[in-house]
């Protein structure tokens, strides 16, 4: 029996109406096409009235089978097949033409558009001939959430599931928890010490019960599927058991090797090879940096165990940890698997610390050249100089500094053309920081733009023209060169037209907020999706902001996009919601687009030839191999089976089987057979 | 058609998460292309079927896109490896039948990018207008295969 087929074409305001003619799109989807029997054309489909129209029509005039013609099917393709669910319909039968986004938009001249829109909702039409009613598939979820990353935005996620009652994994892979905002002096605009808001909700977060806390861990990798993902963990060896030391400090202060540079202090300040990252850390429990140890480095060059080279072992000595010590220098990594219902990723992001690229600012070669984020360390009470600004190369006190805005950002000839958008904002906090400790210094900033868009901080920046007196300068520098101790900033003022030659002591360069190294291959192994600046990319920028590409991963934080602390706080809180809503079923429903190996009576079972390329093409693992038996017992064949919790529904069994025994629901052959056959040729 | 200007038609065969994107987005920038592509939707490249590509050509398409994600961006993690691989033994075979290859063409292109979209359309469809209409298939009876100079003179023509 032939389908009845309704097709609706909606104007989308003038957004599709402008360019094609909606009414003879409609008129032309009836034309020669006996299968449908309803068209009509809409002002706003989507909209409330539209939805009705289309539950209506579904009724009244006996419809299986829809075709909405409006935008692409990511925007409303659920919205109508909601609609036509609740008109009765099975909802697998509504296709959406997409005439925005691939035509009405991209094709300016309106006949051109309106012939081809006539195609593209007759390839619909036909595909919705030879759709199938589908039914959800549920799956069972596992009630733990993982948080990956343990910034901000991380603790503030996980401790808001946590308070919810689930259970929460957190992996850092850094040897304690905090990430920037732990290293950040004070926040603006209320200047507040960053380390007296952080701290107290690290220590919250390692006492909550509910989360379990792997640090100097990292994601091996992610299997499985929403609800229901096995994630593999790295404990790195830390050579330090956790469960034994106290934290008691007596190895880091005999450790000889006291001249490594501190990653924590950016460079600026020394650490010992066994330590933790700073005072405050969660853990309070050291790590060895095998890098850099003295006994580490003797047995790699000896080819021996760490344990047999005799070279140090003042840490292990010193140890007060009885009868076994803590500190074990024959740690090995260690791999652990979490069943996991859904995941947050909050791994934030890197600033631009090499700044060899910018010739024109000395190419990283001048000492009292720095980052933003080194001058937070400066300017901080627990950085290497306890809060006072002493520029790097003398300890000086700088008399005149002078800050470069958008120094990676806004930049396309680096290769970075977004904004990084709290620069703005912390070089001005910069200025008063540096005010409020040098009172008789001077200020100077060269800035493109003032972007200070946020609650209170407009008033914040010109606070620190108006009350502080920093110097602000619109232009860019072209060249910073060394003048005795001194550092010749050259720029330009655009709004005088004059050109500025600035003798300073430091230069600070608001460095740009930059994915992380290893972003890149870190989606591959979430298979989460990336902008071209390696930023994570959420689903809808404006309606599903947290929302990764992969169902049940959620995005928090700066890994998304450049962001301030309330904003990645106000993030990572609705992802937390996200997922809380995830958890909060038994079951969830998952779309029904999975694959299928036919079965067909006997004495045939099955065209499949149990040739099994369907099982090794699977990137999922959910072939599997079933015994046809006869009633005795005995195996009449092997065939293939798919596991539809977890089949993602890609097709490849489908396009590798040799017998064409795998179906993919939703996408078939008959039905991509039925939109190419559908095409007007000439 | 002759009296008109041949106009091809292009059928590409779009993975939903790369490609379908990216082609989207190329709309939301409002980037014009030219209006000869018709879009199949798959959920990945690596579930193309060549038979899929050949009832195509059979049915009169002039030109044939496969596009997906880049290499390691799969949302199935390998999919586009396999529709490659695939790729690889099928296009000399298309060859061998006498298709000329820059018929068809196979690409990469992320949801982030509209830009490479509207290039790689235009691109195709300018190639295929100069190799002109195909209709080696319809005359895949009676005749040998398209030579390099496009079709061959028919048998029945030359005698």
């Amino acid at each position: 029996m032939s389908k009845k087929i309704g097709v609706f074409v909606c104007h989308c305001g003038t957004n599709i109406s402008a360019t094609v003619d909606v009414e003879k799109v409609a008129e032309e989807a009836k034309k020669n096409n006996p299968g449908v029997s309803y068209t009509t054309t809409y002002k706003y489909m989507c909209s409330d009235p539209g939805q009705k129209l289309l539950r209506d029509k579904i009724k009244e005039e006996g419809l299986d089978g829809v075709v909405v013609a409006a935008c692409s099917p990511k925007m409303h393709e659920h919205t109508f097949r909601n609609a036509a669910k609740k008109a009765g319909m099975n909802p697998y039968h509504v296709e959406i033409s997409n005439l925005r986004e691939q035509c009405s938009w991209v094709h300016p001249d309106k006949p051109t558009g309106t012939e081809k829109s006539i195609d593209l909702v007759r390839m619909m039409t036909e595909k919705t001939r030879k759709d199938k009613s589908l039914n959800p598939i549920k799956v069972p979820v596992t009630k733990r959430a993982l948080v990956i990353g343990g910034g901000i935005a991380g603790i503030q996620a996980a401790l808001d599931i946590a308070d919810a009652g689930h259970e929460v994994i957190m992996v850092e892979r850094e040897a304690s928890i905090g990430g920037h905002m732990a290293q950040l002096s004070e926040t603006f605009p209320t200047l507040d010490c960053s380390q007296c808001i952080m701290t107290p909700k690290m220590v919250e977060l390692a006492q909550n019960e509910n989360i379990k806390l792997y640090t100097w861990s990292e994601i091996e990798s992610v299997d499985g599927y929403l609800g229901n993902f096995d994630v593999k963990i790295r404990k790195k060896a830390r050579s330090v058991d956790l469960d034994l030391c106290t934290g008691c400090s007596s190895c880091w202060q005999v450790c000889p090797s006291k001249k490594i540079k501190s990653e924590f202090d950016m460079k600026l300040g020394n650490r010992t090879a066994i330590y933790i990252p700073f005072p405050q850390a969660i853990p309070s429990k050291p790590v060895i940096d095998r890098e850099h140890c003295l006994l580490f480095k003797d047995a790699r060059k000896k080819n021996i165990p760490p344990n047999d080279s005799k070279v140090c072992r003042k840490c292990l000595d010193v140890c007060p940890i009885a009868p076994v010590k803590a500190i074990d220098y024959s740690q090995e990594d260690e791999f652990i698997t979490e069943k996991i219902g859904a995941i947050i990723v909050a791994t934030g992001f890197k600033e631009l610390d090499d700044t060899s690229m910018y010739g024109e600012y000395g190419g990283g070669k001048y000492q009292d050249v720095i980052t933003g984020l080194q001058f937070e360390r400066l300017a901080s009470a627990s950085g290497p100089t306890e809060g006072e600004i002493q520029r790097p190369s003398d300890g000086k006190l700088p008399e005149i500094i002078v800050f470069i805005q958008c120094v990676g950002s806004r930049d396309p000839a680096k290769g970075c053309s977004y904004c990084s958008k709290t620069c703005c904002m912390y070089t001005a906090k910069h200025t008063m920081l540096y005010k409020h400790k040098v009172h008789d210094g001077h200020a100077y900033v060269f800035y493109i733009d003032i972007r200070c868009a946020g609650k209170d901080y407009e008033e914040f920046w010109l606070r620190a023209v108006e009350e502080e007196g920093a110097t602000y300068l619109r232009g860019r520098v072209s060249r910073i060169y060394k003048k005795g101790d001194k550092l010749v900033v050259l720029g330009a003022d655009t709004l005088t037209g004059s050109v500025v030659e600035i003798e300073a002591d430091m230069v600070v360069l608001a460095s740009a907020m930059k994915a992380q190294d290893d972003a890149e291959k870190f989606a591959q192994k979430l298979s989460i999706q990336y902008n071209k600046d390696k930023f994570f990319s959420e689903i809808h920028p404006k309606l599903k902001p947290v929302e990764s590409s992969s169902a049940g991963i959620f995005l928090a934080g700066t890994c998304q996009g450049p962001k301030d602390i309330p904003e990645t706080v106000a993030q990572a809180g609705a992802a937390a919601s996200k997922v809380l809503a995830l958890l909060s079923a038994d079951e969830l429903e998952r779309e029904p687009v999975v694959a299928k190996v036919d079965r067909l009576p006997a004495p045939i079972f099955s065209t499949c030839i149990g040739c099994f390329y369907c099982k090794r093409v699977c990137p999922y693992g959910a072939i599997a191999e079933e015994d046809i038996k006869a009633r005795d017992g005995s195996v009449i064949k092997t065939v293939a089976r798919v596991n539809e919790g977890l089949c993602q529904g890609c097709g490849l069994c489908a396009a590798t089987c040799r017998s064409k025994s795998v179906e993919l629901a939703g996408f078939n052959d008959e039905q991509v057979y039925a939109e190419i056959n559908s095409v007007e040729f000439n | 058609m002759s009296e008109t200007k041949f106009e091809p038609k292009i059928i590409a065969f779009l993975c939903n998460w790369c490609t379908y994107a990216g082609a989207d987005l190329a709309g939301t920038g409002r980037k014009q292309y030219q209006a000869n592509v018709r879009i199949i939707k798959l959920p990945c490249t690596g579930g193309i079927d060549p038979l899929f590509l050949i009832k195509a050509f059979e049915r009169g398409a002039d030109g044939i896109l496969v596009s997906g994600c880049h290499p390691g961006d799969c949302h199935y993690n390998s999919g586009n490896y396999h529709a490659r691989r695939r790729w690889n033994v099928f296009r000399p075979l298309l060859e061998f039948c006498g298709i000329n290859p820059n018929r068809i063409q196979f690409s990469w292109i992320s949801a982030a990018e509209g830009g490479k979209w509207v290039e790689t359309i235009n691109s195709i469809v300018d190639t295929v207008r100069a190799l002109g209409p195909f209709e080696g298939y319809h005359k895949l009876n009676t005749i040998g295969p398209e030579t390099s100079g496009e079709v061959a003179a028919a048998p029945s023509e030359t005698g």
